[in-house]
């Protein structure tokens, strides 16, 4: 009953990358490019007790509604594996970020140039959280409409945020995408060493 | 296959300029997925009835006689199942397509029983280091 490794050995390294980014742009899939598993729609349930928002005064007691987090699984080796959750794409139910993004490594932004607007309440969760990230273009099509350097302006990122484009769908670019983040994570928290040093 | 799943969840695209609160329920848009009462399976609790479950905190099986299980749901015998190997909370959510909430009130009066054990994984509690970031971009770049 307490944290004692199990008497099956003790299961891998559990890693937590998120992914989220406007309605429909993609997060989806994304996950399910690298997944080695179909991605898995797990539910939050949305009580009247869960929230302590005005948005659900005057909503029956009881009333529930579920909000779906997509989730996949990449297992790296027997004792690492990488968990990949689908933010739930709806404004209101920010909520629910928190304990996704409690100890998550990091979280890709996805966005689409076309609603470059949508991913704004992302970027600006993750900064606030002070939760690495970086954005990824989708290119649906292979179109692009913006260079990074336009996207970076438009969404007034710090110069040290990465930008990637990529395609969603496919695998080898949806690889790329994470390598990407977790070099950022190593460099931030290099940085971060050596700030410690000279301080 | 892969079409993006919450593009076809909403079914037809919201409107841009609609009014933010047009009906009392207006949160129940066709976004938010079904209206359910999951609860009906934990007797109406909300809350387990010990904390500290994440999504990610592994929950293991531990070996009961047959005696012990009678007066179980069939939820809770399918966690049983499923944890034979240890699993996370994420994934038995997903796995018996329950909500993360009622699978943590289940796993709950499993604790209580004793019959689980639960462990969260290391890399919750401390950011990994180097090395283990680095068999990160190793593993994904070999998959």
């Amino acid at each position: 009953m307490d944290s004692a490794p199990s008497e099956h050995g003790r299961p891998p390294l559990a890693l937590k990358i998120l992914v989220a980014g406007g309605f429909g742009v993609g997060k989806t899939t994304l996950v399910a490019a690298c997944s080695e598993i179909l991605p898995l729609q797990t539910e939050e349930v949305l009580t009247d007790e869960s929230v302590g928002t005005d948005d659900l005064v005057g909503v029956e007691a009881k009333a529930s509604t579920t909000v779906v987090m997509d989730f996949g699984r990449v297992s790296l080796s027997d004792d690492l594996v990488l968990y990949l959750f689908g933010t739930p794409g709806q404004d209101r139910f920010w909520f629910l970020w928190d304990e996704l993004a409690l100890g998550a490594l990091g979280a890709v932004v996805l966005a689409d140039t076309r609603r470059l607007a949508d991913c704004f309440p992302s970027v600006d969760y993750f900064e606030r959280r002070g939760t690495p990230f970086l954005v990824a273009v989708n290119c649906f099509n292979g179109e692009q409409r913006h260079t990074p350097d336009r996207v970076r302006d438009a969404l007034d990122l710090d110069p040290e945020v990465p930008i990637v484009l990529c395609d969603a769908r496919d695998r080898e670019s949806a690889k790329m995408v994470f390598v990407a983040l977790v070099e950022h994570v190593m460099a931030l928290g290099r940085r971060r060493r050596d700030n410690a040093l000279l301080a | 296959m892969w079409d993006d799943r919450d593009a076809g969840r909403a079914g037809t695209p919201r409107p841009e300029n609609e009014p933010a609160h047009q009906t009392e329920h207006d949160w129940l848009d066709d976004a938010a997925g079904p209206v359910v009462r999951p609860y009906a399976m934990t007797g109406g609790r909300a809350r387990p009835v010990t904390g500290g479950l994440s999504l990610l905190t592994y929950v293991e099986a531990l070996y009961a006689p047959e005696a012990d299980l009678i007066h179980l749901q069939p939820e809770h015998r399918s966690i049983l199942m499923m944890t034979r190997k240890a699993q996370s909370v994420a994934e038995i959510a997903g796995r018996l397509d329950l909500p993360v909430g009622v699978v943590r009130v289940l796993v709950g009066d499993l604790l209580q029983a004793s019959l689980v054990s639960t462990f969260d994984s290391d890399a919750e509690l401390n950011p990994p280091d180097e090395n283990i970031l680095q068999a990160v971009i190793d593993g994904l770049r070999s998959l």
